[in-house]
């Protein structure tokens, strides 16, 4: 008997977001499911109830009887006062939770025998990442949050030089680049902003640059990475050098964004009511921590609010504000969380807390509380491991690019040069003059040949191959000069011997023969191949 | 022609075969490059027919010959497909091997050749056609046996004898006491017996040499070959007091050495390691060395969702490795490529300097498909750029993109630098299924949560990606 998922209405004030889609009712019911959706459910993100219904979805009039006839519920925002009623005896729920923040809720809910899995507790390990809600909507809400800025900024983003005068760039400051700073980066820089960003984990350097901004640095030391790649709270030297730091940038810049959040604890506050002073009339700050006290000290949650000429913007609903959309990855994200519980895939999950996924998500188990998971350790451990593998690039430098010069060790140059002495040494103490000067041409050949060929580009190297056993069949002429010597009288009269001609003959023929395939074919599927290369 | 007329040609013909080789260093000069050793070919060849060396009873049976093996050569050059140059290639290689052995015996019995040497000038005169035929006759079996691997009529799976390196010490103690009794003999019919048996014993060391080596490992063997051609023919210059053919024997061996050299770096192998043969079988068998198997599942992905991907990227960059030499996909690569340029799509290629079965083979077949050259970059160039990549396209590489070789030291490949398509947002690897690389060595690359599997046919995959692309 396969177990129905129940996707109730969100009954949160705003909240237009739904944890199903049309697309994913489909899916589910692929993986063995049954689905009911609460009739109007997806209506504030544009998802009707017929979209559902040909989804192969059962909409269900109630969200009493929603909730009583599902085994699984997946929800957006964790219960309100009136669901937790609602939630079935020994029934299973999802959704995000905040067990920190809500320990009340928690024991409800175990006290229904329930078992909850958290969307915001899924650990954060690469193999979770397909699964991680909150990444899903940060990323969403950096992107609402340039949207926001740009609804109330009363310039361009992008610098233009029109007939109608010179228009300079917006510049954007976001603090914090996690998910949302990342993509609240990028969406900046789309829209032609000039962007610079500050974190206190060095590492995320890169990450800025590669979204299209540039990143600050804070010039103290200290290490801002905590467990599992949050940040963490930062020393009091530290925290003067970043003050400096900001007022500075609010000063020049006319947007921050600020997104910085440490896991557990009230946003610290970075934006003083000094700094916003300080900003140019018509600037704005887009408070993106509001719900948790917000990074500016003026920010009023949920709210518009202009201080000093400075548009503050604090609303905590960014991804609802984006419904159609967010719906749509957190669908998606809760689908994958079904498939990790479902791997049998015959609509019966199994909720195994052996999987370091599953347990870390699940925050209570049939009316036993499990949260907080033991810590993660795996997450810890890459940037140790990388180190190594970092290495690898440097030695590698180059190839086959001029470098014919690194120099080997010290050692064994020595004995390369002492191998090279003997060896010198003894042919010049035995062989004939005659073959000193062959062997005089045949050395700096060497070195010639070492010489022309160590710059050639790799991609060359198959025609170089092609043209040099082209040029190889220069051992014709050995075989040449074999076909019809003249015979020196004397030579042969002292050996006395005939030659056996037809022998020598032959030979040399054959041997003409085979070079001259090797010849004609050599530079003619060179000239061929080289034919090809184009710009 | 006189002899000093003769020597200058020489002079000439050597100075464009340097030439011939330095241009073919950059793509801009690499026609003149092939052009100059077209010359120098011919001047070399003019001058000695003409000169004194040859008197006008040869020239029949030369002209016969080389108007045969000119036919046959342009026929070659003319039908091979590119995707089958590698083995084209090897195939030559055997024939330089197969002409610098008949050199070396037409010289030995001839008795004009050796009539005026005595003493130490015998003794030198007969160790030069001793190492003629020996080098001759390893060069010949070798590239026979490596175009058989490659054009897969031999299994490429390295062949390892019980005990082979020790084969190969007497193999060449055999031959050094040979050559002894090769050098003490006075008359041709005495030395023909240790003259033969040394032969047959460099054949069979050719044979066993290549036989060892595993199909990974062919660019080192194909350029290694080369340089072996090489090194006859500068054998053979010796033995008939030939600066021209020392010259340029030298340049081709050593440029041979040298570009197998920069094979095996690129690899991170030494090259007596991959010489002495087995890659991949020295390490033990992977799972037991590797200790971690990739975990994970494979995220399958169809060619219209490929299309879509790609089509919404803004950068993009396809590795190809032999599964697109061998499904003959370039040219549709190409199409693709075209289609995203016209986009707006900045399309690079990223080429392994070890892709392929033999060194550049990739870039060849990309200039086939046209592919402009400028965009075809190598490991080095672009490996840093993978992170701002939304779309890597692994089509038909394995090893060459196997994280493994960074992550896990205990992996047979580990420390040989790979590309890093796992950096990019997204990697879509083209596979016929789930087996591993030449190397044996499983892929944790395909269970990366960024990476996509498009199961199939490279070219019938290519195919529906183009046609989804167009649509």
């Amino acid at each position: 008997m396969p177990q129905v998922i129940g996707v109730p209405r969100e009954t949160a004030a705003g909240e237009k977001r739904v944890a199903t889609v049309p697309e994913i009712v489909e899916k589910l019911i692929k993986l063995g499911f049954k689905v009911a959706v609460q009739s109007g459910a997806g209506d504030q993100a544009n998802f009707s109830d017929d979209a559902y219904r040909a989804a192969g979805a059962e909409i269900v009039d109630t969200a009493a009887k929603l909730w009583a006839t599902s085994d699984i519920v997946f929800k957006v925002r964790g219960p309100g006062a009136e669901e937790v009623g609602l939630v079935r005896e020994g029934g299973t729920l999802v959704s995000f939770i905040w067990p920190a923040q809500n320990p009340e809720l928690l024991k409800q809910l175990a006290a229904k025998k329930a078992t909850v899995l958290a969307m915001d507790s899924v650990p954060r390990i690469s193999r979770a990442q397909k699964l991680d809600a909150l990444s899903s909507m940060a990323n969403i809400a950096g992107y609402r949050a340039v949207i926001e800025a740009a609804h109330h900024f009363g310039r361009f983003f992008t610098g233009q030089i029109t007939a109608a005068g010179k228009v300079p760039p917006a510049k954007v400051f976001v603090i914090g680049a996690g998910v949302a700073g990342l993509a609240a980066i990028g969406t900046a820089s789309g829209l032609g902003a000039i962007v610079r960003a500050n974190d206190t984990r060095p590492e995320v350097g890169d990450q800025v640059k590669s979204m299209g901004g540039e990143f600050v640095t804070v010039d103290y030391q200290e290490e801002g990475t905590g467990v599992g790649g949050y940040a963490k709270v930062m020393s009091e030297g530290f925290l003067k050098a970043q003050a400096a730091v900001f007022a500075k940038q609010a000063k020049e810049v006319d947007i921050i964004i600020t997104t910085a959040l440490i896991p557990g604890r009230p946003a610290p506050k970075l934006i003083t009511a000094e700094m916003v002073k300080s900003m140019k009339p018509g600037s704005i700050i887009v408070d993106m921590a509001a719900e948790q006290g917000g990074n500016c000290e003026l920010t009023v949650p949920h709210e518009v609010t202009v201080k000093h000429g400075v548009t503050i913007i604090g609303y905590s609903d960014l991804p609802s504000r984006l419904s159609r959309q967010s719906s749509t990855l957190y669908a998606t994200n809760l689908f994958r969380l079904a498939e990790e519980l479902c791997k049998t895939k015959d609509g019966i999950i199994n909720v195994n807390m052996e999987d370091e996924v599953i347990r870390g998500t699940t925050v209570v188990k049939e009316g036993n509380i499990t949260w907080p998971p033991p810590a993660p350790k795996l997450s810890a451990a890459p940037p140790t491991a990388a180190k190594p593998a970092a290495v690898v690039p440097a030695a590698r430098k180059g190839h086959g690019h001029g470098d014919a010069g690194a120099p080997s060790s010290a050692k064994s140059m020595t004995i390369m040069f002492a191998v090279a002495a003997v060896l010198f040494w003894f042919i010049g103490a035995n062989a004939p003059a005659a073959f000193l000067g062959h062997f005089t041409v045949f050395v700096l050949a060497c070195f010639v040949g070492y010489m022309v060929v160590w710059n050639v580009t790799p991609a060359l190297h198959t025609p170089l191959m092609s043209v040099t056993n082209a040029i190889s069949s220069i051992i014709a002429i050995g075989a040449l000069v074999q076909v019809a010597p003249p015979i020196m009288e004397n030579a042969a009269g002292a050996a006395g011997i005939d030659r056996p001609e037809v022998w020598i003959l032959g030979l040399a023929v054959a041997g003409v023969a085979l070079t001259s395939i090797n010849m004609f074919g050599g530079f003619a599927v060179t000239q061929r191949m080289l034919q090809m290369f184009r710009k | 022609m006189s002899a000093t007329l003769a020597t200058v040609s020489y002079i000439g013909a050597t100075i464009l075969f340097i030439l011939s080789l330095g241009g073919l260093s950059n793509p801009e000069t690499s026609r003149r490059g092939n052009l100059y050793g077209m010359i120098g070919m011919t001047i070399a060849v003019l001058a000695t027919v003409i000169g004194p060396q040859v008197t006008s009873a040869g020239y029949v049976w030369i002209i016969a010959a080389m108007v045969v093996g000119a036919s046959v050569g342009l026929y070659a050059a003319r039908v091979v497909k590119m995707t089958q140059m590698p083995e084209l290639v090897a195939l030559m290689h055997s024939l330089v091997g197969l002409a610098a052995m008949l050199v070396g015996f037409a010289n030995y019995i001839d008795p004009a050749a050796a009539g005026t040497f005595q003493g130490v000038e015998k003794t030198i005169h007969e160790v030069e056609i001793y190492l003629g035929i020996l080098i001759g006759a390893v060069t010949f079996s070798g590239s026979v046996i490596a175009f058989g691997k490659l054009s897969a009529k031999i299994s490429g799976k390295p062949m390892l004898l019980p005990g082979r390196h020790w084969i190969n010490l007497i193999g060449l103690l055999v031959v050094i006491w040979f050559g002894w009794r090769f050098i003490g003999t006075h008359t041709v019919a005495d030395g023909m017996i240790p003259l033969a048996v040394m032969t047959a014993i460099a054949l069979l060391f050719g044979i066993h040499m290549v036989m060892a080596i595993g199909g990974a490992d062919m660019p080192v063997v194909i350029s290694m070959l080369n340089s072996y051609s090489g090194w006859a023919a500068a054998a053979t210059g010796f033995m008939l007091s030939n600066d021209l053919l020392i010259v340029t024997g030298a340049l081709v061996g050593s440029s041979g050495a040298i570009l197998s050299y920069i094979m095996c770096r690129a690899m991170n192998r030494h090259f007596i390691a991959v010489i002495a043969g087995g890659f991949g079988t020295e390490g033990g068998a992977p799972a037991a060395a590797g200790g971690t198997l990739p975990a994970g599942e494979v995220v399958p992905i169809l060619a219209a969702e490929t299309a879509e991907l790609l089509r919404e990227a803004k950068n993009v960059i396809i590795v190809p490795g032999y599964g697109m030499a061998v499904a003959q996909a370039q040219h549709a690569v190409y199409e693709i490529t075209k289609q995203l340029r016209d986009r707006g799509v900045n399309v690079r290629f990223g080429i392994h300097p070890v892709a392929g079965r033999m060194p550049g083979h990739m870039n060849v077949l990309l200039a086939e498909a046209r592919v402009p050259y400028d965009i075809v970059l190598e490991m080095d160039e672009l490996n840093a750029d993978f992170p701002d990549t939304d779309v890597a396209m692994v089509i038909g590489a394995n090893d060459s993109v196997n994280p493994s070789a960074q992550e896990d030291p205990a992996s047979p490949i580990a420390g040989m630098p790979v590309l890093e398509v796992w950096k990019a947002r997204t990697s879509i690897v083209m596979k016929r299924s789930m087996a591993s690389g030449y190397a044996g060595v499983d892929n944790p690359l395909f269970y990366k949560e960024n990476n996509r599997m498009l199961f199939g046919d490279a070219k019938k995959m290519l195919d529906e990606v183009l046609v989804a692309l167009k649509g």
